[in-house]
């Protein structure tokens, strides 16, 4: 029973649930924006390790961000902040707010590291709650910061898109990651809907439909969106454009999948062959680290609390706790601000949690509508 | 990071927009705190609630108005099967002849839709691959296959009793392959009329949990009454099209099923938004939608009392029959745009996310959060 309750919310073993008999360790990332520089280098790693197309060169006017969002042709993106002074604190402020909600405080989770496994210290007990923070040093406030923080494809525990997906396109992998099948998808959409990060989106293109406002508010032009040149008015230039057209490379590049949908597949290709993912391998910093989720968590857990025993208090983990909305991420993340600020959600919830509540009321509705039909026909006039 | 003198060359100050300016977020200032900003060196305009650039979180569905359409067509499809149905048993002909083909049209018309939206509509038997539960669309692709199976089955039976003249006649004159054929459709007609109207409220139910099964908020929040919603739309609609293409002779069922389904639909709308609450409810009452939405309610009132009070006039019940169907449109094209809406403003996921974690910490809740201090 206990497999079952877990199917659609809780903490589980996704690659156990889906059915993986040879026990591979779930990976995962484990993205510090604390050391992020901003440089780009995954976006950039990850596009060419995936030869994802280009997706617009627009200048989005918000600060040192062009790429704007995840989505087909964007499987990496790092987000720009500017930050006030007042803002910072405010963000101090919450995370402290944050530490102080139950959670260990800095004193005892110093002292439970020496007894055990970070992990394994009980949810938060009254006492605790109590607890103020003990910081020796409080950091000064500086005048501004930048927050850069590299977004990736969450691979939740619960995945929605995955559960969502009518085709069964989109597969759970042995390494617990949620991979799309670009032969079998056929665009309908659902799991862009459905995904709480709003991360996996269809490619864009003739065969989908444009809406500027989307995303990035870019679009892509497909190849097959070039008409064919006329063969007799073979000038020099046309040539060229036949040769483009017909190649594939129309106006900005090979544009591949388009209506399909796509999205991270932590490198399921360089996985297999024991490699680390292009984005963890390209970061400078080693702000993206890549390894069992296991010790990704636990290499989070450790940073945030050297970052709170130096009295960053804003430092917060997001997506490290199994008992969250989508019973915890694949890909977790040390943020220096609320989530929202980074444009995650702060409290996501996968969809299907619901979905025995939600085809219960269908039954019902559809009960009532047999029974309205019925009771239409009650007291025929001959 | 520090300021150097060159910081001093900042553009003149900008006036935080209050009010308006409130789905533009930045992270420049927090939703909770009370003191606003005046340094004027970062870019963005102030929020109460904090995004990234007010752009949205979640993704709004790469869907276009044929889903919306198809909402409908499928609504139609379902209610008519089961007029046909009662039509059947208890002698309605017109009715019966009328469902039939409106379940069918509206099936495949709807099925047509659903194929043209995706992405790629050569694959569209891809659905077909799998049947998969955690999935909506996959059951209603199987739920959508059964159905136009049967009511197939049924207007194929409904044809062969006008054109072989089957049904009346036990002994088929003719002889041969087209005699076992309208044998074998005039024994095939109760079944398929049974099958039609079993998958025909399904139909109509599931395409409310397609909706909600998503993280679009006003969509996923509205799951406890939009079936019924779209189920009594379903019948408006079919009720409408019986109240067009039926004589006044047979068209009784038809004017109780539109003042029934009229009453059941508005009031299911307002449990609905109220349980909502002001924020997720919001895009159903302003805009674009709200406008659709408010036409429809009108249209539904005005299409059911035309058809109970007038349906005994064939013009007059015509009339409030495209009235009712007009309403049973509008409203699928008003939930589907509320959703969008939703989904593309920031507002709608951050603020009500916000809100139930902020209960669930005052609650004493922390074992259950995304966000975590270790």
């Amino acid at each position: 029973m206990d497999f079952w309750r877990n199917q659609l919310s809780g903490p589980t073993n996704p690659s156990v649930d889906a059915a993986w008999q040879d026990g591979e360790p779930r990976k995962g990332f484990f993205t510090d924006t604390s050391i992020c520089i901003g440089c780009k280098a995954c976006e950039v790693a990850c596009k060419e390790w995936n030869a994802i197309p280009e997706d617009g060169l627009d200048l989005l006017s918000q600060s040192y961000d062009n790429t704007g969002a995840l989505g087909a042709s964007t499987w990496r993106h790092v987000a720009f902040v500017e930050q006030s002074s007042d803002r910072i604190e405010q963000a101090r402020e919450s995370g402290r707010r944050l530490v102080e909600l139950g959670m260990p405080s800095l004193r005892s989770r110093e002292t439970s590291d020496a007894v055990g496994a970070p992990g394994s210290s009980p949810l938060g007990s009254a006492a605790q709650a109590n607890t103020s923070l003990a910081v020796a040093d409080v950091p000064a406030l500086p005048d501004m910061r930048w927050l850069m923080s590299s977004d990736v494809c969450k691979h939740c525990t619960h995945a929605a898109c995955l559960d969502v997906c009518p085709t069964g396109s989109l597969f759970r992998s042995e390494f617990g990651t949620v991979v799309v099948q670009d032969d079998i998808c056929n665009g309908c959409g659902y799991c862009v809907a459905a995904c709480p990060f709003g991360v996996i989106e269809r490619r864009q293109g003739d065969e989908g439909h444009e809406r500027a406002k989307q995303s990035h508010g870019i679009s892509i032009r497909g190849s097959s969106s070039v008409s064919t040149v006329d063969a007799t008015t073979s000038s020099t230039q046309s040539v060229g454009s036949a040769h483009a057209a017909n190649s594939g490379f129309a106006n900005n590049g090979e544009v591949k999948n388009v209506g399909i949908a796509q999205k991270c597949t932590l490198c399921y290709d360089r996985l297999g062959d024991g490699q680390t993912p292009a984005c963890a391998q390209a970061c400078p910093t080693t702000s993206i680290k890549f390894g069992d989720l296991a010790d990704m968590r636990a290499a989070a857990q450790d940073r945030v609390a050297q970052l709170h025993g130096q009295g960053f208090t804003e430092a917060r983990l997001y997506g490290t706790d199994p008992n969250d909305g989508v019973g915890g991420t694949g890909s977790v993340f040390l943020l220096l601000d609320e989530p929202e600020v980074y444009g995650l959600p702060p409290d996501p919830r996968v969809t299907t949690a619901d979905l025995p509540d939600m085809f219960r009321k269908a039954g019902y509705a559809a009960l009532t509508m047999m029974a309205m039909a019925a009771a239409s026909f009650v007291r025929r006039r001959p | 990071m520090t300021t150097n003198p060159f910081d001093a060359d900042r553009p003149p100050e900008r006036q935080g927009r209050r009010g308006g300016g409130r789905r533009r977020g930045g992270g420049s200032q927090a939703g909770h705190g009370g003191r606003r900003r005046t340094d004027e060196s970062v870019m963005v305009p102030e929020v109460s609630f904090d995004s990234y650039y007010g752009r949205h979180i979640v993704k709004p569905a790469p869907w276009d108005k044929e889903v919306a359409a198809y909402l409908f067509l499928g609504g139609v499809a379902g209610g008519s099967a089961l007029l046909a149905a009662g039509g059947a048993a208890l002698n309605y002909p017109a009715l019966r002849r009328v469902g039939r083909v409106g379940a069918v049209v509206g099936a495949a018309l709807g099925g047509a839709a659903l194929a043209k939206d995706l992405g790629r509509p050569s694959r569209a038997l891809n659905m077909m691959r799998t049947v998969k539960l955690t999935s909506p669309m996959s059951v209603g692709t199987w739920i959508l296959t059964a159905f136009g199976s049967f009511s197939g089955l049924a207007l194929a039976s409904e044809l062969s009793g006008i054109l072989l003249g089957g049904g009346s006649g036990s002994t088929p004159s003719s002889g041969g392959a087209v005699a076992v054929l309208s044998r074998a459709l005039e024994l095939a007609d109760g079944p398929a009329t049974v099958g039609s109207a079993l998958f025909g409220a399904p139909l109509a139910a599931y395409t409310a949990v397609l909706l909600s099964d998503t993280a679009t908020p006003t969509w996923h929040e509205s799951y406890h009454e939009l079936p019924l919603v779209f189920v009594s739309s379903a019948n408006l609609a079919s009720a409408g099209l019986a109240l067009i293409a039926v004589p006044t002779s047979q068209n009784g069922p038809a004017r109780k099923l539109a003042a029934l389904s009229a009453v059941v639909e508005l009031a299911a709308f307002e449990v609905m938004q109220h349980r909502m609450g002001p924020t997720l409810s919001e895009p159903l009452r302003t805009g674009k939608a709200g406008k659709l939405l408010r036409l429809s309610r009108a249209l539904t009132v005005g299409g059911a009392v035309g058809a109970v009070t007038l349906g005994s006039n064939r013009v007059a019940a015509a009339v409030s029959g495209l009235s009712l169907m007009a309403a049973s449109a509008l409203t699928r094209f008003g939930v589907f745009d509320a959703g969008m809406v939703s989904a593309i403003d920031p507002k709608y996921t951050v603020e009500p996310q916000r809100e139930r974690l902020e209960r669930r910490r005052a609650a004493g809740a922390i074992h259950d959060s995304i966000t975590t201090a270790r």
